[in-house]
């Protein structure tokens, strides 16, 4: 599976090799959790405008990296930056799609949906406390459930990645060992457990150990068909893992609160908010050498903010609200070309 | 000196030098051994250099202690240096008694009409990508050792104080253990295929007059064919192990990639090479990717060292036998 995500890293380097000489590509590298949304987009994009649009979804560590060495015209990122080193080199910083990170388990007998799990519990586990499926803990929280006596193999991501960041995130949040132990990166070291490369690895890690565990991206969950778990929230309710209770955790947020939107979505309030809710974001220069270019780039964002939302609901991802993408575009001034002029001032302009 | 003299000390001499064309060929085989020279002592560099930043930090600590903490930026490296080493140990122990005895059946005791397409056999599996010995491990391999293999090793050898340490813990499946049952039978047809060349080698007339003289298979197998091809062995078996220490993929499917260092062999662990193929492409931080690095030039460095005494060793038994 890694070398599959390798071959294609290749072609798609290849493909940007070629397109090199053509001035109407754009490129842009980064989070690898985004990237079959935006794999997607730039096909819609370049089907109506004849725009070729090349992501290489290397990471989002690369993808920082990347934009600040100016290989690329946009980097991609699930963890946002913080405000200093955004101002540091420079980058404006916007969200672009949201998804959530869902707990899945393999438990004989165990449908998806029917176990429950609180925040507490699941740092619990994740810290080798919980050791069995029959845990007073897990038991309380499920009163009708038979649970075996069987070790819990608790799995979790080998390689740095954004889902990490959120996982540990909102397990830092709600547990202050967790906090304190293990902290929140994109990637930790866990005390216990077994690591898997990539949101495929531990989805196969995960179906292939018997008592196991594991956490991955919402369309990862909903595509093997595994049993997710419900987990109770900031209110004190159950809720499912579902676009639904995604786009309430969103809905509740308040994005202005944090330099480049970098606003996180863990553990909202609301009812029905999802509590490992996340966006990932977009990283660019503010100051622009060509103007054209960069112009070029926020187009392709404008039109996946106007006519992408179908797209990424199709592939199980939750666009942003309307009423944030226009804040999100207001924000946009601030990047110049050489003139001080800011590149983009609306659609189609 | 007369005149044939002097014609014949110039046709040496130009023979020395060579024609033209010998020289130009001369200096392009030369060109090619400096530049394999070069890119090894380029790769030897780049890792040095690259790894000074964290071996600065941590000091000869990097090599003793299994902290391997991103958030903090506390990077040690004994985690995957024990791995690499005991997954390594595993495969070896596995696969050198199996390879033996499956060239010694090829060579020896076969019937004639199977010998052929069992050694074909036996290269094809070497011929097997390691990506699919890692999804085999990970769908076929790892589920069963969980269900038969660890529930058996755990009630039997774990029930047995001081050594029952090794086989503790639950059942995951996942784990040293399986990663080494990977690597046996991906270095097995390294093995025994260079194991089967050398024993055909031994020359017949040898073999057949220590039958004359009324030895057993056996013995001829022990006072002939393998004092005679002891240099062969030792060297197949180098290369198992070199393949072994660096085996990136598979391992990375089934080791569990846990940077800690169990006593029980039947838990996670990690090893050099899978903790670079699962990191790099995320590491944050110069401190985080320089240790990395540093990780790169240790494995570098173990290679290296077995492959120095396995030299060692070679020149030894050589002098021993008085070549």
């Amino acid at each position: 599976m890694a070398v599959f995500r390798t071959t294609l890293l290749a072609a798609v380097a290849a493909l940007g090799l070629t397109g090199a000489a053509d001035a109407a590509d754009i490129s842009g590298a980064g989070a690898t959790f985004p990237y079959p949304i935006y794999a997607k987009w730039a096909e819609g994009y370049k089907a109506k405008t004849g725009i070729n649009i090349n992501y290489q979804s290397i990471g989002s560590g690369g993808g920082i990296k990347q934009i600040t060495a100016k290989t690329v015209d946009f980097g991609a990122t699930d963890m946002p930056l913080k405000g200093e080193q955004l101002a540091k080199d420079s980058l404006a910083q916007w969200p672009m799609v949201m998804g959530g990170v869902v707990p899945i388990v393999n438990v004989a007998g165990i449908q998806p949906g029917q176990l429950k799990l609180d925040g507490k519990t699941l740092a619990g586990i994740y810290l080798g406390k919980i050791k069995q499926w029959n845990d007073p803990a897990i038991v309380q929280l499920n009163p009708g459930l038979t649970l075996p006596n069987k070790a819990i193999a608790s799995v979790h991501r080998s390689d740095g990645s954004g889902t990490n960041f959120l996982f540990t995130y909102y397990l830092s949040q709600v547990d202050a060992e967790f906090k304190e132990t293990v902290g929140s990166n994109t990637s930790v070291a866990f005390p216990s457990g077994l690591g898997g490369k990539g949101n495929e690895g531990v989805a196969a890690l995960t179906s292939r150990t018997d008592g196991a565990i594991g956490y991955v991206e919402y369309a990862y969950a909903l595509q093997n068909k595994m049993a997710y778990t419900l987990l109770r929230n900031h209110d004190g309710n159950f809720v499912a893992p579902e676009m639904k209770s995604f786009q309430a955790a969103a809905a509740n947020a308040n994005w202005s609160s944090a330099p480049g939107f970098g606003v996180l979505l863990t553990n909202q309030p609301g009812k029905d908010s999802w509590p490992i809710t996340g966006s990932t974001l977009i990283l660019m220069h503010k100051q622009q050498k060509d103007p054209q270019r960069a112009k070029q780039v926020l187009d392709f964002f404008d039109w996946a903010y106007r006519h992408g939302d179908q797209l990424a609901e199709q592939l199980h991802y939750v666009p942003m609200p309307d009423n944030i993408v226009g804040t999100i575009e207001e924000s946009w001034k601030h990047i110049v070309g050489p003139d001080g002029k800011p590149v983009w001032t609306g659609p189609g302009s | 000196m007369s005149a044939e003299g002097t014609a014949l000390a110039r046709g040496a001499a130009r023979a020395r030098r060579g024609t033209l064309p010998d020289r130009a060929f001369h200096a392009l085989t030369l060109l090619f051994a400096l530049l394999v020279l070069l890119i090894l002592s380029g790769v030897v560099f780049a890792l040095i250099s690259g790894a000074l930043p964290a071996l600065g930090e941590f000091g000869f600590g990097f090599l003793t202690t299994q902290a391997w903490n991103p958030v903090t930026e506390k990077f040690g490296a004994l985690a995957p240096i024990y791995g690499t080493l005991v997954t390594s140990a595993i495969a070896m122990l596995i696969a050198i008694p199996v390879a033996f005895g499956v060239a010694l059946f090829i060579t020896e005791l076969s019937p004639n009409w199977l010998k052929r397409p069992l050694a074909t056999m036996i290269e094809l599996l070497a011929a097997i990508p390691s990506i699919i010995y890692g999804i085999w491990g990970l769908f076929v391999l790892a589920p069963f050792v969980q269900q038969y293999i660890q529930p058996a090793l755990i009630e039997t050898l774990g029930q047995i104080p001081g050594i029952g340490l090794l086989f503790a813990g639950p059942p995951l499946g996942i784990g040293v253990l399986t990663a080494g049952f990977i690597l046996a039978i991906m270095v097995l047809p390294f093995i025994s295929s260079i194991m089967r060349e050398v024993f055909e080698t031994v020359p017949a007339v040898l073999k057949e007059s220590t039958y004359a003289l009324g030895a057993t298979t056996t013995e001829v197998v022990w006072q002939v064919v393998l004092p005679y091809t002891r240099l062969g062995v030792v060297g197949g078996i180098l290369l198992g192990l070199g393949r072994a220490l660096g085996e990136t993929m598979a391992v990375t499917f089934v080791i569990g990639n846990s940077h800690r260092i169990h006593a029980s062999i039947l838990q996670p662990g990690t090893t050099i090479s899978a903790a670079l193929a699962n990191e790099f492409t995320e590491a944050v931080g110069d401190l985080y990717l320089s240790s990395l690095i540093a990780l790169g030039l240790i494995l570098f460095a173990i290679t290296f060292i077995v492959l120095a005494l396995a030299k060692l060793l070679l020149l030894r038994l050589d002098r021993q036998a008085g070549r």
